[in-house]
C-alpha cells in the first residue's frame, strides 16, 4: 500500500513537453490551412473581379456575428483554465460548458448560412454556379472547402472540450494537473485564429 | 521554479483576458468598418494587418505564449517565417506570370 502511494506520487509527467507536442501538432494544422490560403491567394489574384462579385453574396452580418461568437468562446476557454488554476472547479466547468455552447451556436449559424446559399442554387456543381465565370466557381469552391474544414475543426474542438469537461467533473483534471485542459484550449484558440483570417478574406472583399 | 510559478499565478488573472477579448471585438468592428470604405489596393492590406494583430493577441495572451519557454516563441516565429517565404516565392512567380 505504501509502495503504491509512493509510485503514484512519481508518475512521470512533463507538462512543458505536452504543450510543446500540442504546438507541433498545431504547426501541421498551419500547413493544412496554409496550403488552402495559398490556393485562395493565387486564385483571388487571377480572378479579382469575380471574387469581388461573388463575395458580395455572403452575409456580412452573420460572418461578423460568428466572429464575435468564436472570439467570446476563446475568452471563456482561457478563463476556464484560470479558474481551474485557482481551484474554482465549478466555475471552470461552467466556463467550459459556455465555450461548448458558443461552438454549437457558431455551427448552427454556419448551417443556416450554407442552407441559404444552397437554396439560392449556389453549391459546388449546381447549374447556377456552373453558368457563372470560373472565378466565381473557384470562390464558392474555396468558400465551401475552407469554411467546411474549419467547421469540422469546430466540431472536433467541441468534442475535445466535452471530454475535458467530463475529466474535470471526474477529477482527472485538477487544480494541480490541468495540462489536458490547456491542450484542448490551444486547439480551440488555433481554430479561432484560422477564422480571424477566413472572415475578412471571404466576407469583406470590397 | 517557485518564482516561475508565482509569475504564472500573477499573469493568469481574469482581467487581462477580458481586456484582450474587448480589444479583439473592437478590432473586428474596425475591420468591418474599414472594409465598407473603399481604400482600393490598401483594403486587403488593412484587413490582413488587423487580422495579424488579432492573431498576435490570441497567440501571446490566450495561448500563453508570453509565459512559455523561449523555445516555444522561436518555434512559432520559424513556422511563420516559412509561411511568409512561401508566400513571397509564390507571388514572385505569379505576379511575373500574369504581367
Amino acid at each position: 500500500m505504501i509502495n503504491q502511494e509512493h509510485a503514484a506520487e512519481h508518475v512521470h509527467r512533463d507538462d512543458i513537453g505536452t504543450r510543446m507536442g500540442v504546438w507541433l501538432f498545431l504547426f501541421t494544422e498551419l500547413l493544412l490551412f496554409g496550403g488552402l490560403f495559398f490556393l485562395y491567394s493565387v486564385y483571388r489574384f487571377l480572378h479579382q473581379m469575380d471574387f469581388h462579385v461573388a463575395a458580395k453574396e455572403l452575409n456580412v452580418f452573420i460572418g461578423t456575428l460568428n466572429t464575435a461568437i468564436l472570439l467570446t468562446s476563446s475568452l471563456t476557454m482561457a478563463l476556464s483554465i484560470t479558474a481551474i488554476q485557482r481551484g474554482s472547479r465549478k466555475l471552470s466547468i461552467s466556463l467550459q460548458c459556455i465555450t461548448i455552447l458558443f461552438g454549437i451556436i457558431f455551427l448552427v449559424n454556419k448551417y443556416f448560412e450554407w442552407m441559404t446559399k444552397i437554396h439560392h442554387g449556389i453549391y459546388p456543381g449546381s447549374e447556377d454556379l456552373v453558368a457563372r465565370g470560373s472565378g466565381q466557381i473557384l470562390f464558392f469552391g474555396l468558400y465551401y472547402t475552407m469554411t467546411g474544414l474549419h467547421g469540422l475543426h469546430v466540431i472536433i474542438g467541441i468534442v475535445l472540450i466535452s471530454i475535458m469537461t467530463r475529466f474535470t467533473v471526474n477529477g482527472v483534471i485538477t487544480p494541480e494537473n490541468y495540462v489536458k485542459l490547456e491542450a484542448a484550449g490551444l486547439y480551440w484558440h488555433l481554430v479561432d485564429i484560422i477564422w480571424i483570417f477566413l472572415f475578412p478574406l471571404f466576407y469583406l472583399i470590397t | 521554479m517557485d518564482k516561475h510559478h508565482s509569475e504564472i499565478e500573477h499573469a493568469h488573472n481574469y482581467g487581462i483576458y477580458i481586456l484582450v477579448w474587448l480589444a479583439l471585438l473592437i478590432l473586428t468592428g474596425l475591420t468591418v468598418t474599414v472594409a465598407g470604405i473603399n481604400f482600393g489596393a490598401i483594403t486587403i492590406a488593412t484587413a490582413l494587418v488587423i487580422a495579424s494583430v488579432k492573431s498576435y493577441l490570441v497567440l501571446t495572451i490566450f495561448m500563453h505564449l508570453r509565459l512559455e519557454m523561449k523555445a516555444f516563441r522561436v518555434f512559432v516565429i520559424v513556422a511563420l517565417c516559412f509561411i511568409i517565404i512561401s508566400f513571397s516565392l509564390l507571388f514572385a512567380d505569379y505576379s511575373f506570370l500574369v504581367k
